[in-house]
């Protein structure tokens, strides 16, 4: 399956993907409109260092701990791909508590998750960090 | 200094209504021009910081940046211009020469924008480039004079070593130093899809780099830096570089600062040293002189390789690239006045050296009368800056064309011509590593192999247009030109007609 792989080398640490991901899942057709004096809460957060930087998101785990976890089944692995139901959702968070890489996080309401869906759900078609990351620091393929 | 006498000469335009404060701006400014301001709530900007690099308009998510030519003005007047004033005020407060990057910018004419196209009509047919063969591939090299033949009327090979390319186009010298590492894995990646060469420049040959060497030229300047047997075997050809078009009958200065590690290493000098190229070859003073260096470069070569002789354009160049061709050298390479440089003083990028288009017939003509065209092969360089300009130098009897400004942009410079201030914010004149890993090899590579098939794709359709099937029977092939709005003198010196003639 294709997944998104970070290359710290090329990652500038711009965090232009953290906006775009939050456009992408915004609902919204313009970006300015989506993200002006809003605070972004993103899928995918750039963590810094002194001289090293990476954009870290769900790595949709061949053993997904988040899922195991999930003590209402809104979280399900299907083809590799880590999906979420919001629906089914009860805001335990067990599976940020869970999930190593700190991919999970609380959405906006504060009474469920979001992770990221590789923009499955949404308008942009492909993951929208890699369409808008500057250097190639993220891309998405098969290895 | 207490009074500032300059005003910004760019501004910042922000379209508050489609900025989002992502801050992408201020992390990729290197001159830290932009940044947020927490009491006002909003993204704020010093003009007097702007380069006009547009690294920021480029990167903004909701194009909310852009950049606009301040409309301050001096009470400037038609001899006092602005940019008059303001080097007179710039060294009255540092008391300094003034430096400047890249090309000549000043409003010289450009020669091949007074130079049309033949096309055929009628009487002889087009050919088109996409249904029948077009050959562009070019030999650079000594050519042979007579045809030998053993006893027994076999013929013996008597060809000197050639440079072969694809497409008549190599990338110019840039030394690792005044540019990234991560620049110079681009040329060499792309030369070596292109199949033609990449210059090192002075500064030595990175050893993660030796094994491009089947595309590589590398260069002998003044400096010597990082110059050994290894080096001069590791190249395809060799340059010995004279001059550059930039800063002709000038030197180089890479600042300590951007002696790193890696760089002191690779020029073979200590680190944090300044690197001072001299102005002369101290051991070149005549053609004799030269004669001896390039057969030392041979010698240590095996004979196997090419040897290139770079000079600037300047006012005797015909001669002068006579004598280069007499000294043994396989290939002429003359930079024209527009050629860039990381650094130079601005009085001599701005005044000094001849156009590239005037140089180029005048040596060629020049060669050809003294029946010695064949013995070396003529490169420019020197602002080619589409395939059109490389077709007409092609036209004016050139072989191949440098291109290096060309190649920056197509690295993502923007000409804003600071390279020197080593804060290059597109990663390419820079050694600053947060700076340097902004040009991701994989994407500049490709945008290089990009324009150069590009171009090659255009000489194919403009050689088609001419009815002309092969480069070689477009060199020097100067019925093909014609000029527009130029003097009885200019077209002399170029060899061609007026349009309409």
């Amino acid at each position: 399956m294709k997944r998104i792989y970070v290359n710290e080398k090329w990652c500038l640490g711009c965090h232009l993907c953290e906006y775009y991901c939050a456009f992408a899942n915004s609902g919204k057709d313009d970006m300015a409109k989506a993200l002006k004096g809003v605070k972004i809460n993103p899928r995918i957060r750039v963590e810094e260092g002194e001289k090293i930087n990476f954009a870290v998101s769900c790595r949709h785990c061949e053993e997904p701990l988040c899922v195991k976890s999930c003590i209402t089944g809104a979280l399900t692995i299907k083809d590799g791909l880590i999906s979420f139901n919001k629906d089914k959702c009860v805001g335990c968070y067990t599976c940020i508590m869970s999930c190593p890489y700190g991919c999970i996080m609380p959405d906006g309401s504060g009474h469920a998750v979001q992770k990221c869906e590789l923009c499955t759900k949404n308008a942009c078609g492909e993951p929208a960090c890699v369409k808008g990351c500057p250097n190639q620091a993220i891309v998405f393929e098969e290895r | 200094m207490a009074v500032n006498y300059l005003y910004p000469e760019y501004e910042i335009v922000r379209d508050t209504n489609k900025c989002i404060a992502c801050r992408v701006c201020e992390r990729q400014c290197a001159n830290e021009a932009h940044w947020f301001d927490p009491e006002q709530d909003k993204m704020v900007c010093d003009n007097a910081k702007c380069v006009c690099c547009h690294r920021c308009v480029s990167l903004c998510p909701t194009k909310a940046l852009k950049i606009v030519k301040s409309d301050h003005t001096f009470r400037e007047n038609a001899n006092w211009t602005a940019k008059n004033i303001k080097e007179v005020y710039r060294q009255a407060g540092s008391g300094g020469v003034l430096l400047s990057s890249m090309g000549n910018p000043e409003p010289y004419p450009v020669y091949w924008d007074k130079i049309l196209l033949n096309a055929s009509q009628v009487t002889n047919p087009s050919i088109d480039p996409l249904r029948e063969p077009m050959e562009t591939v070019t030999y650079l090299g000594k050519k042979p004079t007579k045809i030998e033949r053993d006893k027994n009327g076999k013929i013996i090979n008597n060809l000197a070593p050639q440079l072969k390319l694809s497409t008549p186009v190599m990338f110019s010298a840039m030394s690792y130093g005044s540019i990234s590492y991560n620049a110079h894995e681009s040329l060499a990646r792309a030369a070596e899809e292109l199949g033609i060469y990449y210059n090192t420049g002075e500064g030595g040959l990175h050893e993660d780099f030796y094994k491009y060497g089947a595309n590589t030229i590398v260069q002998v300047a003044s400096g010597r830096f990082g110059v050994s047997k290894d080096y001069l075997n590791a190249g395809a050809a060799i340059e010995i570089k004279i001059g550059q078009g930039a800063k002709p009958g000038i030197g180089g200065h890479l600042p300590g600062i951007k002696v790193s590690e890696d760089i002191s290493k690779t020029r073979m000098i200590p680190l944090g040293t300044d690197a001072i190229s001299p102005a002369p070859h101290h051991d070149i003073y005549s053609i004799e002189d030269l004669r001896q260096l390039v057969y030392s470069l041979k010698e240590a070569s095996d004979y196997k390789k090419p040897v290139i002789v770079k000079i600037a354009a300047v006012h005797n160049v015909a001669a002068i690239a006579s004598g280069i061709a007499r000294s043994g050298a396989d290939i002429i390479a003359i930079d024209g006045y527009r050629g860039g440089t990381g650094a130079a003083p601005t009085r001599i990028r701005d005044n000094v050296g001849i156009p590239i288009e005037l140089a180029l017939a005048s040596v060629d003509s020049r060669l050809r009368e003294e029946g010695i065209r064949d013995s070396v092969a003529v490169v420019v360089g020197g602002s080619i800056r589409s395939s059109a300009d490389l077709v007409k130098a092609i036209a004016l009897g050139a072989d191949a064309c440098y291109i290096a400004t060309a190649a920056c942009l197509a690295m993502g410079c923007h000409l804003c011509r600071s390279c020197q201030a080593g804060r290059c914010n597109w990663g390419i004149a820079t050694q600053r590593p947060e700076l340097v890993k902004r040009l991701n090899p994989d994407v500049g590579y490709k945008r290089l192999v990009n324009l150069v098939r590009a171009w090659d794709h255009e000489i194919k359709e403009i050689m088609g247009g001419m009815g002309i099937n092969s480069i070689e029977s477009l060199r020097g092939n100067r019925l093909m030109l014609r000029g527009i709005g130029l003097s009885e003198k200019e077209l002399a010196i170029l060899g061609i007609k007026h349009a309409g003639e």
